[in-house]
């Protein structure tokens, strides 16, 4: 082919199995991943039908939706039951359909064990050029090592797992460039926070999205991974980060990375996906660094994003008649009224993790703004939660655990946690929480719970204070 | 999954914006290991509301939901189309609805019809006392006062839904060319598969 070329249509032609006259494609899907809440369905209907797992070899399961992040194991070193019998049994699903299916599993106490999104790009599972499924909206994230990583539903899990491939019509592109340099206390979570406010919740639907631009360039894979995790929710599948020489360097000697000649062969085809110099993207978006803040959401949508500095916006000025009714009825449910600052905002709960920002980059953003303080009295509940065991174990080791339990964080085992609400980590009704986390519907961090979404840095200064809080000020006033 | 082809009935006047999947189907439901009985829980947090259209005596049984922008939003769980299903809803109609909720809903037999603003608006309307009939054949969505709408679909998943299609059992007709692709690959990108490259998982 000789037109240039996108990097998300370079991908998406070097995995057509067959091209149907209506446009739809058969698309091969190098990497499954799968968790205990959208799989069990899956491994029942394929055992209805007599069928098999096509490719156990690229598919890796790990729980991490509904696990309790509390000890697994007791003071003798025995594994702690789940106590929801509902959880128990859905773990118990996926701890019996790995092995009959041949699957690759890592258990509930293994130190591998995290969140799908953390786990996959840790253990180079996750490789640029790919395609990458996981029954997960979030899925999205895997697209910053360059890899098309999309959320399925459990009847493409199923379809996927008997057949490794999905029937699929090609995207259209979007090209989102954000140049610059970012400000001090700026974080990748207030990049993919403005974007999401700029596009809006719907904004991407439809569309692969590739994020570009020196902020990009400059961030690091971890940075990157909490900006392709959101693609989602500016409604679009996919987002994704050229590969380049961080990516390569993060990857290498990962457990799953490709080793000796064939590291190699694989990172000379990488070079070869960035898009081509004159591609063309159905739309480009552009941004400026200098116009990025430290941004907090005041709604129950992730597009509901306004600078820390702000206040509570009138429903009266939006200009979309649906818009108005929607921010209103968020404000109601949220407890906050039209021009508020959002400084002014006192807030209970505290959650640091989430496929979004667990890695350590993150808990150590939140550790530099808690080094020596502790939280405000105000703070009920104060979870750090890292993203998978790995990332518990380094942050051990460079001390961070202690910084948190001094400033009177819990330091818990990882999962998903508070981010979604279906395991005991939840925020009571009629609560606030400073959140990490990518969500804030109504309910979302349990029924009634009122998230705000900001980064790991704002979510230290906010447990500080005990209310929402401009971190450059905090880290300023230092 | 059934086959699709007339949905007719009293519909759903929800027409609030931005329904994501928590809302449609929260979280605490999703620890189940099969795919029925969730009707119950659908909608849960918009029950709060006593005058929440769902628990409206006039439209019980509902089969078509009407709503806003962006239908579907958020979680990619199954558990949203399987609780619509269960609760007897065939077809949603919106101005846009989610990549993955759209898909979702088409493999387990729920039409996702894409209607501008305007002609959601009127249904809308109309819905608050007359019944809606969406035609997939024709893909008109018509009303008793002479209202036709029509809306596009793709033509594969057209014809997966009138005929009920197994979409893994079509799939898996391609044997050969998924075959043929998995020897490509080896031969051009050995690394892409697992098998013989992974170590232990252990770092």
């Amino acid at each position: 082919m000789s037109k240039q070329q996108t990097l998300y249509e370079k991908i998406w032609n070097a995995h057509v199995v067959e091209r149907r006259d209506d446009g739809t494609c058969l698309i091969y899907i190098d990497r499954h991943l799968v968790h205990e809440v959208t799989s069990p369905q899956a491994f029942e209907g394929l055992r209805a039908a007599g069928r098999t797992v096509r490719r156990p070899d690229l598919t890796l399961a790990v729980p991490d939706h509904n696990l309790p992040t509390t000890a697994r194991r007791d003071a003798a070193g025995n594994r702690l039951p789940i106590l929801d019998k509902m959880s128990a049994q859905q773990l118990e699903a996926l701890e019996a359909n790995a092995p009959a299916f041949g699957i690759r599993y890592i258990g509930a106490t293994d130190i591998e064990q995290g969140i799908v999104h953390v786990v996959g790009p840790e253990q180079g599972f996750t490789l640029p050029g790919t395609t990458m499924v996981c029954g997960d909206s979030h899925t999205a994230a895997h697209g910053a090592l360059g890899s098309l990583a999309f959320g399925i539903g459990t009847s493409e899990v199923e379809h996927v797992l008997a057949t490794q491939t999905l029937m699929l019509k090609q995207s259209k592109s979007m090209e989102i460039r954000v140049d610059g340099t970012l400000g001090f206390g700026v974080s990748p979570k207030d990049v993919i926070l403005a974007i999401v406010g700029k596009l809006g919740a719907a904004g991407g639907t439809g569309y692969v999205v590739e994020y570009t631009g020196s902020v990009i360039r400059d961030m690091s894979i971890e940075g990157r991974l909490t900006i392709s995790n959101m693609a989602i929710e500016h409604g679009a599948r996919s987002g994704l980060i050229a590969p380049d020489d961080k990516t390569y360097a993060y990857l290498k000697g990962r457990p799953m990375a490709p080793k000796g000649a064939a590291w190699d062969e694989a990172v000379a085809w990488w070079k070869t996906l960035p898009s081509d110099a004159g591609a063309r993207y159905d739309k480009v978006v552009l941004l400026d660094a200098a116009d990025i803040v430290p941004n907090v959401t005041w709604g129950t949508s992730p597009e509901d994003v306004v600078p820390v500095t702000g206040v509570v916006p009138d429903p009266a000025s939006f200009e979309d008649a649906s818009k108005r009714d929607a921010a209103a009825k968020s404000l109601a449910y949220m407890g906050l009224e039209a021009g508020q600052r959002m400084q002014d905002v006192a807030v209970e709960n505290i959650f640091i993790g989430s496929c979004t920002n667990s890695r350590i980059e993150d808990l150590r953003a939140a550790a530099h703004v808690l080094r020596g303080k502790h939280i405000a009295a105000g703070v009920k509940q104060a979870l750090v939660v890292p993203g998978s065991g790995l990332v518990k174990a380094e942050a051990e080791r460079e001390g961070l655990d202690r910084i948190f339990i001094d400033a009177g964080f819990e330091w818990r085992e990882p999962g998903c946690s508070a981010c979604l609400g279906m395991n005991p980590d939840k925020v009571p009704a009629g609560e606030r929480c400073a959140s990490t986390s990518n969500r804030n519907f109504m309910g979302r961090q349990g029924p009634g719970a009122r998230t705000h979404l900001l980064s790991p840095a704002m979510a230290a200064a906010a447990a500080v204070t005990g209310r929402l809080t401009d971190v450059r000020e905090l880290l300023g006033s230092e | 999954m059934e086959p699709v082809s007339v949905i007719e009935g009293k519909a759903y006047p929800l027409g609030l914006k931005n329904v994501d999947t928590d809302m449609i189907i929260a979280a605490d439901w999703l620890k189940t290991i099969s795919r029925s009985g969730l009707g119950v829980g659908a909608f849960e947090a918009l029950r709060q509301d006593p005058d929440n259209v769902f628990d409206n005596p006039a439209y019980a049984g509902a089969p078509i939901v009407i709503a806003g922008d962006n239908f579907g939003c958020g979680s990619s769980r199954e558990h949203a189309a399987w609780a619509m299903l269960d609760m007897g809803i065939r077809a949603v109609i919106a101005p846009s609805f989610s990549d993955i909720y759209s898909s979702n809903a088409f493999k387990n037999g729920i039409l996702t019809v894409v209607l501008p603003q305007e002609a959601v608006d009127r249904l809308l309307e109309v819905a608050q006392t007359d019944p809606i009939h969406v035609d997939l054949d024709s893909q008109t969505v018509t009303t008793p006062f002479q209202d036709r709408f029509t809306f596009e679909i793709d033509p594969f998943r057209k014809q997966c839904l009138i005929n009920g299609l197994d979409e893994i059992g079509l799939t898996l007709t391609s044997d050969a060319h998924i075959a043929s692709y998995e020897k490509k690959v080896a031969s051009e990108r050995p690394w892409v598969s697992g098998e013989k490259s992974h170590e232990s998982l252990a770092v």
